[in-house]
């Protein structure tokens, strides 16, 4: 297929206003793209877990896994490794992969498999109406926690240098050249690749202004340098009113699970003649 | 005369137990018997007391009996902890460093000493003392070291030599013929059967019982030509299973109680998104942690209504190796033809327990093929047919765009909350259920055994057929035994129950959980045999048991 249409008929339930629209026309620009330069879409794939962010499975016309809550990254993973060929792409949100789902994201990273994870960050629940997630700054007042939030948000950035992730980067929706270029780098990158991307939530939580006056790009240094990325990532804390850093903060070259664990595979009558050989040892 | 040997070999955890008994049952193959190895030890790497018992018979058997002929004691408490077991005849053979018993005492440590070996191979000391009291001829413990005991077989040989010189033969087992059957465990026929039904995957976290098979499969991976892996926990699991599943390849995960509590949210999504997924669960005795390594079947509703919602699944639950090879096979084929999970619901009695299996009884597989996509754009996830099974195509396929959906979708697996579809897509998902049921008419979903013209009959499930089945002969008993259990062979129970006027049910659970479920289905049960202690129910157990319900 080429030039595809790829927007389905699906209506949209987004807020007016929502992030999420941004980040669905990064995603589709960056996809046609792809397209354009040979990429066939039908070996992309589009994994996501289930919140406001999520709607964009039903709404792109690519092959997707519309999954459960906080549960897309095992299902993106188990897609790489049946088949090496597609390129896997996880739309998540913040509650979803932060919270319900924190130990897949780690562990995917860990592991350095081949898929990319977008974070659609409002730092709320936004389809449950409202709630505090684990980027939330100390002391929201969500439906949940009415008196504040006594918790300290979680820079999901360094916690993704500690777990392996090759590929870190920020993006925010009102920067959507930069987001962009993120998106592209990190389905481009061979192994786990990450992007916070931070997005208002219209309705629950709008930090348009603080966004706007706080972020900056990243200042040119080494990549690869794993101190000095951490040293870039944790000058803003998530909490803190400290500039905001965006852009691509840490990148190596690593081998993947996936490419690791490749199998050759057999045809099914030489398989029933090996059980067949195994059953004859055991004589 | 009825041929039936029984040994007990007990030890340390450590002191290789679960190798001698492969090796002694490997022995009584060679001489013609049909074998079986209970293997019963506790949660623990080190001490403790672990034994087996390593039975032979003439005929095909799936349990051990209480009492034994033969005692191999590495520790006191193989001794201490088995009273029971002594018959007047039974002759205890025992490493005399460390035991006191009356029988025949070998120094092992002696043994070891002069063959220079280390202390691991004093299990190969009491096998060959063993082998010298029964008149086994040391040719064949020759034939049968290499295979078992690839590492060090030449001094292994020496050990078990010197210890089979010191003794004198006192119970000659015969040999009763040249029938030579294969000797696995449960989980390795289930491995073998998931292999035979196209498996490429598997996936699991380790829990026992289940975990021998995650190591038999890891292990063989390459022989197979399938990929393992081992993530972060259960949930991660199923959901890896569901996108290798999703991508085209037949996938499985293994678990037990505990691990499928975290699946049953994924097992949902494969429900309501069609997904094809075997799972198998090997139960162990619960709630909770439980007993580790002991054996129950308490977890029958649990894997029936598993997940919230309502969708079909297949759920059988083989009671021997062969059942097990089989009927994996058949649930991977389920699964892809019916788009559903399919459950293989197994114990610690079937998983660990060794079985003769004969290759040349295995039943015929006759699987068929899931339905693909014709090809002709657009593809629709979910298609309606009159069958209620859509064209399966996978991401990557040209012009296929594949969307599956854990929400209420239509047929491209588009989020819709309209009533009309909501209804449409749920009957579509219960027309699977209808077909399922419909075809699994054409398979022995329930076996018998014993007398056919019985007025009393024993039903169970799983591996209680083993003394189910010995218990019937004995006392000429029916014997009926649903092998699938979701669809629920409501049609063939009735059928094979003409003619019985008193049922009485055995389960290892405390509430006759096969007999809520056939209640349910408008057969009543006249009694329950209900055993709950960990501990397979043994022939004899089950005789004193059904006395005390008037058999
Ligand atoms: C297991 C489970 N728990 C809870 C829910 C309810 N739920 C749906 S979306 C959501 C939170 C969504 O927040 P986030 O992931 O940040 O996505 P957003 O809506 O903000 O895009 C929750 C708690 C669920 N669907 N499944
Ligand atoms: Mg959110």
């Amino acid at each position: 297929m080429t030039g595809r249409q790829l927007v389905t008929s699906a209506q949209n339930t987004w807020c007016p206003g929502c992030g999420n629209f941004t980040i669905q026309h990064t995603l589709k620009t960056v996809l046609a793209g792809m397209e354009q330069e040979g990429t066939r879409l039908d070996d992309v794939v589009l994994v996501s877990g289930i919140g406001c962010h999520a709607k964009i499975a039903d709404y792109l016309n690519i092959n997707s896994f519309y999954a459960i809550h906080g549960r897309a990254i095992p299902v993106a993973s188990g897609i790489k490794l049946a088949n090496r060929e597609l390129k896997v792409i996880c739309c998540v949100g913040d509650g979803d992969v932060y919270a319900e789902g924190l130990d897949h994201l780690i562990f995917a990273a860990k592991r350095n498999i081949d898929i990319t994870v977008i974070v659609h960050d409002n730092r709320v629940y936004g389809l449950t109406t409202g709630q505090y997630t684990p980027t939330s700054p100390l002391g929201f007042k969500g439906k949940s926690t009415p008196m504040g939030t006594m918790e300290y948000p979680l820079n999901p950035l360094e916690l993704m240098l500690a777990s392996g992730a090759t590929y870190i980067a920020r993006g925010y929706t009102k920067k959507m050249d930069l987001l962009k270029t993120l998106i592209r780098g990190a389905i481009d990158h061979r192994g786990f690749s990450f992007i916070d991307v931070l997005q208002i939530c219209a309705t629950f939580l709008n930090l348009t202004d603080h966004y706007n006056t706080h972020t900056r790009d990243l200042p040119a240094y080494d990549r690869s340098d794993a101190l000095l990325a951490c040293e870039k990532i944790r000058e803003w804390d998530y909490n803190s009113g400290a500039p905001i850093a965006l852009g691509l903060f840490y990148q190596r070259k690593a081998p993947t699970f996936d490419e690791q664990l490749q199998h050759k595979s057999l045809p099914k009558t030489e398989r029933l003649l090996r059980t067949r050989e195994f059953l004859a040892t055991r004589q | 005369m009825v041929q039936d040997i029984s040994i007990l070999v007990g030890g340390k955890a450590g002191d290789g137990i679960n190798s001698a008994s492969a090796v002694i049952a490997q022995l009584l193959n060679q001489l013609g018997y049909y074998t079986y190895i209970y293997f019963d030890y506790p949660s623990l790497i080190r001490g403790g007391h672990n034994f087996a018992i390593i039975r032979g018979s003439d005929t095909p058997i799936g349990v051990h009996k209480t009492t034994v002929d033969f005692v191999l004691a590495l520790n006191q408490d193989t001794i201490a902890n088995h009273k029971m077991r002594f018959k007047e005849t039974t002759l205890t053979i025992f490493n005399s460093d460390v035991v006191k018993a009356e029988g025949q005492g070998i120094s092992v440590n002696g043994v070891l000493k002069t063959e220079n070996a280390p202390v691991i191979m004093g299990n190969s000391a009491i096998i060959g003392a063993f082998a010298k009291a029964a008149g086994i001829p040391w040719d064949i413990i020759i034939k049968v070291f290499p295979a078992y005991i690839p590492k060090g077989t030449e001094i292994n040989l020496r050990v078990a030599r010197r210890a089979f010189d010191q003794v004198t033969p006192v119970y000659p087992v015969e040999s009763i013929g040249s029938r030579r059957l294969c000797l696995i465990t449960g989980n390795e026929a289930i491995g073998l059967g998931l292999i035979a039904g196209g498996l490429s995957a598997y996936v699991s976290y380790p829990m026992t019982p289940s975990s021998s098979l995650l190591h038999f499969l890891a292990e063989n991976a390459q022989r197979f030509g399938i990929t393992v892996v081992h993530p972060e926990n259960e949930i991660a699991v199923i959901l890896m299973a569901l996108g290798f599943s999703y991508a085209g390849e037949r996938v499985a995960v293994g678990t037990s109680g505990g691990g499928f509590c975290l699946m049953t949210e994924g097992v949902s999504l494969a429900g309501m998104a069609e997904i094809p997924v075997v799972l198998v669960v090997s139960q162990r005795t619960g709630p909770s942690t439980g007993l580790p390594t002991y054996t129950a079947q308490s977890d029958l509703h649990f894997i029936v209504n598993a997940g919230q919602g309502e969708f079909p699944r297949f759920v059988v639950a083989p009671g021997d190796t062969r059942e097990a090879y089989y009927w994996s096979a058949v649930a991977m084929d389920v699964a892809w033809r019916y788009q559903v999970p399919a459950f293989i619901l197994a114990d610690k009695t079937l998983s660990e327990g060794t079985f003769s299996l004969d290759p040349a009884d295995l039943p015929e597989l006759s699987l068929g093929e899931p339905i693909d996509w014709d090809g002709k754009p657009p593809y629709r996830r979910y298609a309606e047919t009159g069958s209620g099974v859509s064209p399966l195509a996978f991401p990557g396929t040209n012009g296929a765009v594949v969307k599956v959906n854990s929400y209420a979708h239509d047929e491209f697996g588009i989020t819709t909350e309209d009533s009309g579809v909501v209804t449409q897509m749920t009957r579509k998902r219960m027309r699977k259920a209808a077909l399922l049921a419909e075809a699994m008419e054409t398979f022995s979903t329930v076996s018998t055994d014993g007398p056919a013209n019985a007025g009393t009959a024993l039903v169970c499930w799983g591996s209680v057929q083993g003394a189910c089945r010995e218990v019937a002969r004995e006392l000429g008993l029916r014997l009926i035994k649903p092998v699938v259990l979701s669809p629920f062979p409501e049609l063939l129970l009735n059928r094979t129950l003409q003619g019985v006027r008193r049922l009485i049910a055995v389960e290892e659970n405390s509430t006759g959980q096969l007999a809520a479920l056939l209640r349910f289905h408008g057969i009543t049960v006249d009694a329950m045999v209900l055993h709950y202690d960990g501990r397979p129910i043994t022939p004899d157990i089950l005789m004193d048991r059904l006395r005390e319900v008037g058999v």
